[in-house]
């Protein structure tokens, strides 16, 4: 590794579809063991950020380095093994509904790890309490589930591997605010007790406020604001100040046709 | 008159070459796939089960009454110029070289392409693939290996299963409605048959299980949209699967009988 703490260095990260700026620009860095949460409109790229750095879309330009390592020059078989380190929760749970609750939470330790069916389950059976989720559940199929259960289950996928970083995409969106608290918790206690390092985009702020280290705002494809958690409601940022006020007066417009 | 016939031409060609382009890129990637390990013997035997096994009563009912009107229809002409005893030839090297894998292809090209596209695509809009990557598993290999192997080994069979059954079918009509002798019905089948004309209608069905799994997997792998892009990768799927069958039929048939 290199001297740096950082365990995601992004610079100049740029993705364009078709005549749409999506990425321009981004600048981001995680510390080993931080929680950084991504904050931003819908559309404004937070997606687009994760999976550009995660390696799912390859951007046009700019450097992506995990532990000093620069991915998107890499060969796609060293990019799998740096693929290891990473866990991710998806937006809608992203769970194989050809397979049961069990088996999609064993799904990268058996497919990915090369471990056998009878060694995973047990530890599968084990990540699934830890999101609080029953072994019978285990033997259920994902659409018997409801949507919360479907995140607790991501969850427990996205843990299983033990990834040394963790993105959380939309985490708490679509959930009441009651189960949203309850996968607040399971991502803070997970966090703990894989001790990764984790990025979540969201645009709930009780749930930014809660899980992140520190804060960063993109708008229009830029980090336009960063700062510990601390800091968020003296930031002094206009396009922060109306994002956390949830008011649809200010810098940002929206794009939406006036009456 | 403002419209730029080149430019419309020139456009079009561009488009095709590009499709074309990446359709061979992901069929060399997916068959690549198919020969190195890891191998995924239980996804592979499912698969086969799904092309194969469930195919049969399509194919063999398409193909018995493929054999019936063959006869019939054999009868009305060859009687005019007393020339029924060629019938029951005509009707096996029909089944075999033609119509046992066209139809055989067809009828799985509606069966198992839509299906195939289908299930990837809504693995696709659902991210389902987005997480198996992050799961360190190569779709290509567990999605789209596995479905190629299944196609290219799993219509041989059903096109033997059709010359069978469609032979039988002309049986059925020779002897039962147009008052064959039997003995002679059957004879007169194999007696001018040879290995060719069956050897060149299982290579034809090998070449049409894998366009037809191709055209399955890359349209629902790159289907894109929600429930609207999976219906339109589903309907490309069926439309360029049984296309395909026609045409390599053609060409097939010519490499092996062009004089």
């Amino acid at each position: 590794m290199t001297g740096s703490a950082a365990k995601i260095e992004v610079s100049g990260l740029r993705k364009t579809f078709g005549p749409k700026v999506v990425l321009d620009g981004v600048d981001l860095e995680l510390n080993v063991g931080e929680s950084l949460v991504v904050i931003g409109g819908s559309g404004t790229g937070k997606s687009v950020l994760i999976k550009s750095i995660i390696g799912l879309l390859v951007p046009d330009s700019g450097s992506v380095k995990i532990d000093g390592q620069e991915i998107t020059t890499m060969r796609p078989s060293e990019r799998e093994a740096v693929i290891r380190k990473f866990g991710m929760l998806f937006q809608g749970g992203a769970l194989f509904d050809s397979l049961s609750v069990w088996e999609n939470v064993a799904f990268g330790l058996v497919q990915g790890r090369a471990m056998s069916r009878r060694e995973a389950k047990p530890i599968a059976l084990e990540k699934l309490a830890q999101v609080g989720l029953d072994p019978e559940v285990g033997e259920l199929s994902p659409a018997e589930l409801s949507g919360g259960m479907q995140k607790r289950v991501g969850l427990a996928r996205a843990i299983a591997t033990e990834p040394e970083i963790i993105f959380f995409d939309e985490p708490t969106t679509g959930l009441d605010p009651i189960m949203a608290d309850v996968i607040n918790d399971l991502i803070i206690h997970c966090r703990k007790q894989v001790g990764a390092s984790t990025i979540s985009i969201t645009h709930d702020m009780v749930s930014a406020r809660k899980i992140a280290d520190r804060i960063a705002m993109i708008h229009q494809g830029k980090i336009i604001w960063s700062g510990p958690v601390s800091a968020i409601d003296d930031s002094g940022n206009p396009y922060v100040e109306q994002f956390i006020h949830g008011s649809a007066e200010g810098p940002i417009e929206m794009q939406v046709l006036k009456p | 008159m403002n419209f730029n016939l080149l430019g419309a031409i020139g456009r079009a060609v561009l488009a095709f070459l590009q499709i074309a382009g990446r359709l061979l890129l992901f069929s060399i990637e997916g068959l690549s796939h198919c020969i190195r390990p890891p191998y995924f013997p239980r996804l592979v035997l499912r698969q086969m089960i799904e092309v194969g096994y469930y195919s049969i009563p399509v194919v063999s009912l398409t193909a018995l009454f493929s054999g019936m009107v063959l006869c019939l229809q054999s009868y009305t002409g060859f009687s005019r110029f007393s020339a029924e005893a060629s019938i029951p030839m005509v009707v096996v090297i029909s089944l075999t070289r033609e119509l046992g894998p066209v139809m055989a292809g067809l009828m799985v090209a509606g069966r198992v392409g839509a299906a195939m596209a289908a299930e990837i695509g809504t693995m696709r809009v659902s991210e389902q693939i987005d997480a198996m990557t992050t799961l360190s598993t190569n779709p290509i290999k567990y999605l789209i290996a596995p479905r190629l192997i299944a196609g290219i080994l799993m219509l041989p069979f059903l096109v033997l299963l059709a010359d069978i059954v469609g032979v039988f079918g002309g049986y059925l009509v020779g002897v039962y409605k147009l008052d064959f002798n039997a003995q002679n019905y059957i004879t007169n089948t194999f007696e001018f048959l040879e290995t060719l004309d069956v050897v060149s209608g299982l290579v034809k069905a090998a070449v049409f299980g894998f366009l037809i799994a191709l055209m399955g997997c890359y349209h629902g792998f790159n289907s894109k949209g929600g429930a609207q892009g999976v219906g339109r990768a589903t309907t490309n799927a069926v439309v360029s699967g049984a296309m395909l069958v026609l045409v390599s039929n053609y060409i097939i048939t010519e490499a092996f009988f062009a004089k």
